[in-house]
This record gives structure tokens, C-alpha cells and sequence, in this order.
């Protein structure tokens, strides 16, 4: 073999990033396990449907809201929501970083719904929360 | 004809786990397949590469598009045309990140008006060369988030930085878009312009309909059907760290279907042009200074037995003979 002092290093940092995930994961559990609430059996939509397509649902709520002013959600079942992501998402799931975060992070995904929204309808703090700042989001 | 089997053989790629998962293979599919699609792509890959490097190339081979380096009056290009090592590995860095060799890249055409050939500049291969091979990259990396944990700060940023425009829900990726642009050019310069259809073989189509598929797969999981990705992230996590487990949460077939793609990429990646990955560092055309005029090059098989005979001693040997015979010689007597 020619060149191997620059051939077989070259192949060795090859194959070692192969092992890059075995290594780095090395003595990591995986485990993702977000705080259902405990007064609540279901959610708006069934939990299938939510998991999948929580994001378009709430894309769809914003844009019903704000441009059309339709603040009502009936779903399937004939229940009526209020169209909010603070007053009705967060009044049972209160806790983002036990919900929302403890997926989003898993995958890597950061939603900008809190560079706007309120963590709680209690919050008095200015918007965007100082907390979401830290907490995530762009 | 070499187009349609290889849409079919990609069809197929895509048709076999889809029916299998719904079979109950998905383990099969799922863990089997990427453990010994990942095996082949490493052993193949090396062996291709140590198969290479034990061909000898003796001489470079200068077919260098700059001015060689010659009289100190002539401009000389040291990136082209390099006579050391650091003029080499300059070019080398140029080829691999922007493509030099395709923006040379030329048209010929039979002129209008009478039977001339004209050539032209085209740069539009090397354009969408370079917008396919960095939109895949930045695709690679995005797809870390499935296989580390917890997930690096660059992958957040490449992320970050790729759905900056934020279209829709889940925000869509500038590089799912260009990726498409780049291979259905790709793809339309060999079926369209009838000179490149001429000379291109089923390994030539093959190829980017797999990475079509692969796309087109991955587009319709995170767009379409929106795959419960905390299933997917435990299934490659339980691969990557070498304890492989089935998720409890049924996972839509698509995720088979473009893991069985990308497998198949894996597997024919070392038999196929693909390799031009690795071998790009072994071509003699870029890896070698053109010094062939510069550095005196021994024959390494010659016998160290016979030494060097220079004609001064040639001639010490002859003289009188030289003289005698009427032959012109350096030092008389």
C-alpha cells in the first residue's frame, strides 16, 4: 500500500465518526416521559391526533383567532374550547418544562410560541416572560 | 430505458418494507437492515480505498488547468498547478469545498449558421452540484437530533439557521426544498440534453432516484403524515447504542420506507460512483504537485548493484578509442 501514513489515518477518522453516536450516548438512558395532568383524562383532540399535529392545531388557532376573530374550537365530540394556547393548553398542562419541553428537547424542535405567549394566565411579568428567554426558543 | 428500471428498483426500495412492516418485519427492516447496511458501507468503503491505494502511480499526471511553474517572468498559478505539498493540499480544499473542477466545466454545441462547434462556459452543473452536496450535508447534520442525546449546540444552530423563515407547521427546512431543486436538475440535465443521455448508464440514474426517494420519504414523514418522531428518535437511539429495541408506539411505515432508502444507499455506496467521496483524495490528476520536471524521480526496482556511470567516467574509458576513431571528446588526454 502507498501513502499509508496519510491513507490509514484518513480511513481511521473516517470509521470513527461512525461510532461518534455509540460513543457519545454512551451511559445515557433514553427515556421521555412528559407530566400528563392529573384531573384531566382528555385532551381537546384524541391523544394520537394531539402528538402528531398539535402544531398545525395551534398554527390554526392563531391565525383563526387573530385574523378572523374566531375564539371558539368544537371538536369532534361537540365540546367547546377557547382557541388559547396560555388559557386553555397551560390551565391543565401548567408546567412547560414537565410538558411541552420535555419532548421538544428530546428531538431538538424549538417552537417559538413563547417568544410571545405567557407560560401562565396568572403571569404578570412582560411579555416575552424573562423565563421563556432562558428556558428556550430562538 | 436504464431510467425507468432504476425508478422501479427505487419504487420497489419503497414498496417492499412499506408491505413488510405491515407484514410484522418491522424489526427486520427497522434494526436487521441498518446494522448490516452500516457493516457493508464501512468494510466496503475500506476496502476500496486500501484497493486504490495499493495502485502505483509513479508519475503525476499534470492535465493541471493553470500555468505551470516555470521562468520567474511567467505567471505562474500555485493553486492550479502546484510544484509542493501546500500548493496541493490548497487545491484540495478548493476541489472538496467549492468544486473547482466542475466550474470549468464546458458546453460544446453545433453553431446555427454552418457546421461549427462552439464551446461555452456551464456553469450550471457545478451550481447545482454545489447546492445538492451542501444541502445534503446540512441534512446530515440536522438528522443528529435522532442520534445523539442530549443534542449537540450546532445541530440546534443548523436547525435554527435552516427554518429561519419559518413557513408553516413544522416549520419547513430551506434545504428539503433546494435539495429537490438540486437533484431533479441533476436528474434533468441526463434525460433531457441528448448528448449527456448517451453516455449515461443505469449507476448514473440509479443513484438519484434513490436520493429523490430519500427525500421525497423524509418530506412526506415530517410534512405529510408527521411521524411520531419520540418513537423514531427511541428506535435510532436504541441502534446507536448497540441495544436494539422495537418502540412501544407504532411507528407510520414511511419511517421503514426511508430507512430501508437509506440503507440502500449505505449497501451501494461503496460498489458505485458514490465512492468519488473517498476518492476524490486519491485522484493523481488533484493529489499530486506537477513536479515531474522539478524532482529527479529513481526507478525503485533498479539494482544498487549497478551503480551510476556518468560520462566523464565513460569517456575516461574510451579516450584513446574516442581519439583514434575521430569522435569528439571533452578533455583531450
Amino acid at each position: 500500500m502507498y501513502n499509508a501514513k496519510y491513507i490509514i489515518p484518513g480511513i481511521l477518522f473516517f470509521l470513527a465518526l461512525a461510532f461518534v453516536p455509540v460513543i457519545y450516548n454512551q451511559g445515557h438512558v433514553f427515556e421521555v416521559k412528559p407530566e400528563l395532568p392529573k384531573d384531566q383524562k382528555e385532551c381537546v383532540l384524541p391523544t394520537t391526533e394531539m402528538r402528531d399535529k398539535h402544531m398545525q392545531l395551534l398554527n390554526e388557532w392563531r391565525n383563526e383567532a387573530v385574523r378572523d376573530g374566531s375564539r371558539i374550537f368544537i371538536n369532534a365530540k361537540g365540546q367547546k374550547y377557547v382557541k388559547s394556547l396560555t388559557n386553555t393548553c397551560m390551565s391543565c398542562h401548567p408546567d412547560k418544562t414537565k410538558f411541552c419541553d420535555r419532548c421538544h428537547e428530546t428531538v431538538g424542535v424549538a417552537p417559538y410560541c413563547w417568544d410571545c405567549h405567557n407560560l401562565s394566565p396568572n403571569q404578570k411579568s412582560p411579555i416575552p416572560p424573562v423565563a421563556s428567554a432562558a428556558a428556550g426558543g430562538h | 430505458m436504464a431510467a425507468f428500471y432504476s425508478f422501479l428498483a427505487v419504487l420497489a426500495l419503497i414498496v417492499i418494507p412499506w408491505l413488510g412492516v405491515g407484514m410484522g418485519m418491522s424489526a427486520l427492516f427497522g434494526i436487521a437492515l441498518p446494522y448490516i447496511a452500516i457493516i457493508i458501507f464501512m468494510v466496503g468503503f475500506t476496502m476500496r480505498i486500501v484497493d486504490w491505494a495499493k495502485s502505483p502511480v509513479p508519475f503525476c499526471i499534470p492535465t493541471t488547468g493553470g500555468q505551470q511553474k516555470s521562468l520567474p517572468w511567467i505567471k505562474w498559478s500555485p493553486w492550479d498547478n502546484p510544484v509542493d505539498k501546500k500548493g496541493v493540499f490548497m487545491r484540495m480544499v478548493l476541489e472538496v469545498l467549492c468544486f473547482r473542477s466542475l466550474f470549468r466545466n464546458t458546453s460544446v454545441k453545433l453553431q446555427q449558421d454552418g457546421p461549427k462547434v462552439g464551446y461555452s462556459s456551464e456553469k450550471s452543473l457545478w451550481l447545482f452540484s454545489l447546492i445538492f452536496h451542501y444541502c445534503f450535508l446540512l441534512i446530515l447534520v440536522r438528522h443528529l437530533r435522532f442520534f445523539l442525546m442530549p443534542i449537540p449546540g450546532a445541530v440546534g444552530i443548523a436547525e435554527f439557521l435552516d427554518s429561519i423563515l419559518q413557513i408553516g407547521l413544522p416549520v419547513m427546512y430551506q434545504s428539503d426544498a433546494l435539495i429537490m431543486v438540486g437533484l431533479l436538475f441533476l436528474l434533468a440535465r441526463r434525460v433531457f440534453d441528448g448528448k449527456v443521455r448517451y453516455i449515461t448508464l443505469m449507476q448514473d440514474y440509479f443513484p438519484l432516484f434513490l436520493l429523490l426517494g430519500i427525500v421525497l420519504t423524509g418530506v412526506w414523514m415530517r410534512y405529510v403524515v408527521k411521524v411520531d418522531v419520540i418513537a423514531v428518535k427511541e428506535l435510532t437511539m436504541s441502534i446507536v447504542t448497540l441495544r436494539p429495541h422495537m418502540p412501544t408506539a407504532p411507528i407510520d411505515p414511511s419511517v421503514y420506507a426511508h430507512l430501508t432508502l437509506v440503507c440502500a444507499l449505505f449497501i451501494y455506496f461503496p460498489f458505485s460512483k458514490l465512492m468519488h467521496m473517498g476518492g476524490i483524495f486519491l485522484s493523481p490528476t488533484r493529489v499530486l504537485p506537477n513536479m515531474s520536471r522539478r524532482a529527479q524521480w529513481v526507478n525503485p526496482w533498479n539494482d544498487p548493484a549497478v551503480k551510476a556511470h556518468s560520462y566523464e567516467a565513460y569517456e575516461d574509458d574510451f579516450r584513446e578509442k574516442m581519439i583514434e576513431a575521430g569522435l569528439p571528446v571533452d578533455k583531450k588526454a
